[in-house]
């Protein structure tokens, strides 16, 4: 089985928050939420770069280890996902994550925060694939379909990646060497341990 | 037509604007300075989590609303996991069971203290009934809060594998419900017990001869003498009163998550609500132990809030000569009171 992952190719995002705004449509995701958003680093100065970021589905995740009833299982293709049935809402996976990946629905006074929701890679939940119960819950579940995620389909500049971390690895290495620069792999020494372009 | 004509003409004299402009910055020194090339000075991750310090994000800016999705990276997420998972076990499991070992040992060593003089059968009003139910309030909020608040550190490594999935986080819903709304009750009961018994438990020099006979807590008749608190009984009270206002302030802040701007506050003071909490339960282990099995005739104060004659004069001889002294008082004036006939 392949290990998917996340690759923002930040030398071409143009900040236009497409990933940001397919998502949403796709999943039908509540109001105050994003589950994709795009930076700007360096906003206005030499070497502004934007990335888009979302959860990137970390090797040995955070928010799997710290959460208190072990509401997170990573599927065989490596995506983070975690059953809105069991998370009692308590905010630590949020605590821990290093992306800010994931949110509630509610802002929380005296911590009724509701559900967490988070990227699911377009992977759905553990309930039974395509099914109402789970786009309810998840949204979409284009990779039973054999879709790659919405938000890396659609990007119109190829900025954002997704696939095989294997190869969208190559494709970026690829491109840094055909252009001669590349800002790195954005989050991935984080979330995988691998050092950028190397 | 002429409309066009002078448009054409000011379209000529805008690009011999532009260029004389264009001529300008680059012939202009400080403009020289800011030409650069953008893909040298390309900002890196690696780069920016080298430069950060301790507790520190990559941030930026971002166009939607919320201002918190600014921030892009934050290492200190994975520092907060290790102290999750490593370090709060440890400091939970060598404070709470340390405790327990402790107690155990000292009922093995000492036994339970004695009445040494056996019940006398008069008893004196030690707490009255708006003191016991205070006490209780708090403890009863605290046992839950403790329970509930273990239950989020350990219930996963020891009630989950018992419960299973499903019933273990429906269990934990109810308690993190009850741990968030009892939160406010236990704060009520600690700024009550704070009020009624600050005045006793001012430290003075009493209280060293106390700690210097080590309380008499290792010797059977050995009792330094005490007035209505004795030095450990004062320390219970203050480890509760600056235990508690760190919990509650702690507390406050994660019922309250947006209060702080972003997630770095949030982490410290889950870190300062965790490791105050374990060190605080450890304690009223000990409170809990001496109140109970540990010491006979000690319940009754917070159980009927009468106390044995001979109990308070062993641990608390000048509370007791204090409350003999008032009540004698109080008989002689009422005897005044009543004119003989």
């Amino acid at each position: 089985m392949a290990r998917v992952k996340f690759l923002c190719d930040a030398d071409r995002c143009i900040e236009c928050n497409a990933c940001v705004t397919a998502c949403k449509n796709e999943h039908e995701v509540p109001w105050g939420i994003n589950r994709r958003r795009v930076v700007t680093i360096n906003d206005g100065k030499p070497g502004e770069r934007s990335v888009s970021m979302a959860c990137m589905h970390c090797t040995d995740a955070p928010c799997a280890a710290v959460c208190p009833v072990s509401c997170f299982y990573t599927t065989t293709d490596g995506v983070v996902l975690h059953s809105k049935d069991l998370c009692i809402g308590c905010g630590y996976c949020f605590y821990a994550c290093p992306f800010g990946a994931p949110q509630y629905p509610k802002v929380g006074n005296f911590g009724s925060r509701g559900k967490m929701d988070k990227c699911t890679y377009c992977a759905g939940g553990p309930e039974a694939d395509s099914t109402p119960a789970e786009y309810a819950k998840y949204g979409a579940n284009r990779l039973a379909e054999g879709k790659l995620p919405i938000c890396a389909e659609m990007c119109s500049t190829k900025s954002l990646l997704a696939g095989d971390g294997a190869i969208i690895a190559e494709i970026y290495k690829e491109r840094v060497m055909k252009r001669g620069y590349g800002s790195g792999m954005w989050g991935w020494k984080t979330a995988y341990s691998d050092s950028p372009t190397g | 037509m002429p409309g066009s004509l002078s448009i054409l003409k000011l379209d000529a004299l805008r690009s011999l604007l532009a260029a004389l402009a264009l001529l300008f910055v680059v012939a202009h020194p400080a403009a020289a300075q800011l030409s650069f090339k953008p893909t040298a000075e390309a900002v890196q991750e690696d780069k920016l989590l080298n430069a950060l310090k301790e507790g520190d994000k990559i941030s930026g800016r971002i166009s939607i609303p919320d201002g918190m999705a600014a921030s892009l990276i934050q290492p200190a997420g994975r520092e907060w996991r290790d102290f999750q998972r490593s370090t709060l076990p440890i400091i939970g499991g060598v404070s709470i069971l340390g405790m327990l070992a402790l107690l155990a040992i000292f009922l093995m060593v000492r036994g339970r203290i004695r009445v040494e003089h056996g019940f006398s059968g008069k008893t004196l009003l030690r707490f009255a009934s708006f003191e016991r139910f205070t006490h209780w309030l708090t403890a009863t909020c605290f046992i839950i809060l403790a329970l509930s608040g273990l239950n989020i550190s350990f219930g996963r490594m020891l009630i989950m594998p018992m419960l299973g999935a499903e019933a273990f986080a429906s269990m934990s819903a109810y308690a993190k419900l009850a741990h968030n709304y009892l939160a406010f009750p236990f704060m009520l009961g600690l700024v009550i017990m704070f009020l009624i018994w600050i005045k006793d438990n001012i430290p003075g020099r009493i209280d060293l001869e106390w700690i210097r006979q080590g309380g008499g807590l290792l010797s059977s008749g050995k009792h330094p003498p005490a007035k209505r608190f004795n030095a450990g009984q004062k320390g219970i009270f203050w480890i509760v009163i600056i235990g508690g206002v760190l919990m509650s302030v702690s507390g406050w802040y994660l019922l309250f998550p947006y209060m702080l701007p972003d997630v770095t506050g949030l982490l410290f003071w889950t870190v300062i609500h965790a490791v105050i909490a374990m060190l605080f339960i450890a304690a009223m282990l000990a409170h809990i132990y001496i109140g109970s099995i540990g010491m006979e005739g000690a319940f009754d104060a917070m159980g009927t809030g009468e106390v044995d004659l001979n109990w308070a004069k062993e641990h608390h001889a000048l509370w007791v000569a204090e409350e003999q002294a008032k009540a004698n008082a109080s008989a002689n004036r009422s005897a005044r009171a009543v004119p003989a006939e």
